[in-house]
């Protein structure tokens, strides 16, 4: 896939890793009927770490960041996300879904609304800003992915990257301490991708916590501070980008690094 | 060099679409004549038109007015319509039995019936909303009469519900469901206790009353109006909880809703009308007395709720799970996602269903006939064993068709605007 970031090496110290822990995941395991998808899963995320999780198609890769915000919900072990703890509990789940940003690979705007509309609703009715406020944050945050001018546009009216950028403006105007992206390029047209790209690149040179579920290896390289492959519902191998690219440990690493980046 | 290799050296610059043919005939001849078989598709229609108004129109056109009876419009000419019984009856047909010297109630509730609808379907005048909210009690009162603070008890105990809601949400308890169920009490206590009293002194402090007029005297085109409205009003939202809960997680919620959606369309209308007019009767305690009207517009509501249930369950399966996926991890909750992201949508989608549903139902009205209630069905009849006017059949029902047409086609064009206007893709 795309290479054409590396070239543009940002400022990874500029970027700190504090020691607080964002979200630990301990020995969860998640079974869709009989089907066991996620098998002990442990991960540990600092906050300010950006996380690019790959592997291929069927691995669980959505559906473990997907667990995060209990869009799914898993069956043993334990995820806690800022300190607090995922149960069934209705209270904990809206508090950590109002915490934690999620963006989709379909986008999944709200056509009905306007671009702005998307940005300050859930301020609005889960934060219960005042709606100037909320219009004041959420221009702000369409200045940041660079389409204020279309605030006023629905989002059957945009491009697919102006709607992966609405769609990760909205995310922020929420002020969420983590961000997941599940393969938010790959519904892209080549030359969108690098816009969307960007904007996250950008996020990162913010220092905002990110999970990152992406193919595009010129952006793991760029940003991750830690890249993990999962393969049939496990993590097999995660390392440091440079490391993991350059010296992949596991066959089915290898394998499945030699096939994405085509040679 | 391959000999298809090709560079452009000078570009073309745009120019304007070739001339088509325009005007009159050029729009005849490209949209009615372009074929020989759209030719003939053209003429033939025109020829049917043509034989469907030759009689129609010096029928209607010719119509007598001023006869006293069937029999003297056909020593006049027996070949044109005899309007004159609607000349003779039209009060009726439109008020049924109401006494006469009340019609203006009637006619004026209608008035304030547009008035009420005006802030629901044009948002541009929506801060008149407080109207359409005063509407249904300000119309019972007008159109069954007594005194007005037996209806305003309703609002001053609604208001003080919640009211105590808002009181109690600022208090200590911080929970929502708490102070909800609280305050539903404290409702419910207030109309079991103090709101007959309460009515009694109002009414004696400041008496305001017309005279009664009880439901077996509504009827014609103003006893439609009241079941078809009452219906569409109570319909639209325990069909959105029907499909709500048809679609729940909650495994008896879910039996219910599935259970009366089933049953209630398994079975005619005309049979839940005969239970609310005959069979209802043994199961209440003898001695209640529950209005006929009413008892007809629950079954009504019932029937066309559960429709309704299904048709924006359609529009519910249309929109994609990434809508409600998009919305929980956003931190909405249930309530917050439906009411602001789901159902708007659903019933974008749902509108000609709904619509289709709404005039449905408000043509079943004229079912009512059948339990011997007057609707302008019912009047026909009625007006038919008459004497006078016995073996009239075309005018009578070309009358009641029209004014039921009115309705109906306002509906459906006020849902074509609809369409129009919320289509945000464009
Ligand atoms: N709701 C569901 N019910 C049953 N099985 C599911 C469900 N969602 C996903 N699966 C299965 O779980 C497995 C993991 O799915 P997941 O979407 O997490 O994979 P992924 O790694 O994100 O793949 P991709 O790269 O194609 O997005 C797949 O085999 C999939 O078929
Ligand atoms: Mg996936």
């Amino acid at each position: 896939m795309s290479e054409n970031n590396s070239a543009e090496k940002i400022d990874k110290a500029k970027m700190n890793i504090t020691d607080e822990v964002a979200i630990r995941i301990s020995e969860m395991n998640k079974w869709f009927g009989t089907f066991h998808v996620l098998r002990d899963i442990n991960l540990e995320v600092k906050r300010g770490e950006r996380i690019v999780v790959c592997g291929p198609s069927g691995s669980g890769k959505s559906t473990l960041i997907r667990c995060i915000n209990r869009l799914e919900e898993h069956q043993k072990g334990s995820i806690v996300v800022d300190g607090t703890e995922l149960t069934t509990d209705l209270k904990n789940i809206d508090k950590i879904r109002s915490e934690v940003g999620m963006v989709f690979q379909h986008f999944n705007l709200f056509p009905h609304l306007t671009t702005l509309e998307n940005c300050t609703l859930a301020p609005i009715w889960v934060r219960e800003t005042p709606e100037k406020e909320a219009k004041e944050i959420a221009m702000e945050m369409l200045e940041k992915v660079k389409i204020p001018e279309q605030a006023n546009k629905y989002p059957g009216q945009l491009s697919g990257g102006q709607q992966q950028r609405v769609a990760i403006a909205r995310s922020l105007c929420m002020k969420p301490r983590i961000m997941l992206f599940d393969e938010v390029t790959s519904a892209l047209d080549p030359e969108m991708i690098k816009e969307v790209l960007d904007t996250m690149i950008q996020l990162a040179e913010e220092g905002m916590t990110m999970i990152c579920v992406t193919h595009e290896m010129g952006f793991a390289r760029q940003v991750a501070d830690r890249v993990i492959f999962m393969d049939e519902g496990q993590i097999v191998e995660q390392n440091e980008p440079e490391s993991f690219f350059n010296n992949p440990q596991s066959e089915r690493t290898k394998l499945f690094l030699s096939q994405i980046l085509g040679h | 060099m391959k000999n298809y290799a090709y560079v452009r050296e000078k570009s073309i610059p745009p120019s304007p679409p070739p001339l088509i043919e325009v005007g009159v005939i050029g729009w005849i001849r490209q949209n009615l004549f372009s074929s020989w078989f759209n030719s003939f598709l053209t003429l033939f229609s025109l020829y049917f038109i043509f034989i469907c108004l030759i009689d129609f129109i010096p029928w209607a056109w010719g119509g007598h007015w001023n006869a006293k009876s069937l029999r003297e419009c056909m020593d006049l000419d027996p070949n044109v319509a005899c309007f004159s019984v609607l000349a003779a009856r039209w009060e009726q047909l439109l008020f049924g039995l109401y006494p006469a010297d009340q019609y203006w109630r009637p006619t004026l509730t209608f008035v304030f019936l547009i008035l009420s609808i005006i802030p629901i379907l044009f948002p541009r005048f929506f801060r008149y909303f407080w109207f359409s909210v005063i509407y249904p009690g300000l119309a019972i009162w007008l159109l069954w009469g007594g005194s007005i603070w037996s209806i305003a008890i309703i609002y001053i105990g609604v208001i003080f519900g919640v009211a105590s809601f808002t009181v109690l949400s600022k208090g200590v308890i911080r929970s929502t469901s708490v102070n909800l169920t609280l305050s539903i009490v404290i409702t419910l206590l207030f109309f079991l206790f103090l709101s007959s009293t309460l009515t009694e002194f109002l009414s004696y402090l400041i008496p305001i009353s017309l005279p009664f007029v009880e439901s077996l005297r509504m009827g014609g085109f103003t006893l439609s109006l009241i079941v078809g409205i009452s219906g569409i009003v109570a319909s639209f939202p325990i069909g959105i909880l029907l499909a709500l809960g048809r679609q729940s997680n909650l495994p008896i919620i879910k039996m219910i809703c599935v259970g009366f959606i089933e049953f209630i369309r398994g079975v005619p209308l005309i049979t839940l009308l005969f239970v609310a007019s005959v069979l209802l009767n043994y199961f209440l305690p003898p001695g209640t007395n529950f209005d006929i009207v009413l008892r007809v517009v629950i079954m009504v509501t019932l029937f066309s709720a559960a429709y309704m249930a299904e048709v924006i369950r359609g529009g519910l399966a249309g929109l994609p799970l990434g809508q409600h996926e998009a919305s929980a991890s956003l931190g909405l909750t249930y309530w917050q996602s439906q009411r602001l992201i789901i159902m708007p949508q659903a019933l974008k989608i749902s509108i000609p269903g709904i619509v289709n549903t709404f005039i449905g139902l408000f043509k079943d009205t004229t079912l009512v006939s059948i339990i011997s209630l007057r609707d302008p069905i019912g009047l026909a009849s009625t007006i038919r064993a008459d004497t006078k006017w016995n073996g009239i059949y075309w005018e009578l029902y070309v009358a009641i068709g029209l004014m039921f047409f009115i309705v109906c086609f306002g509906m459906s064009q006020y849902s074509q605007y609809l369409e129009r206007k919320l289509q945000t893709d464009k």
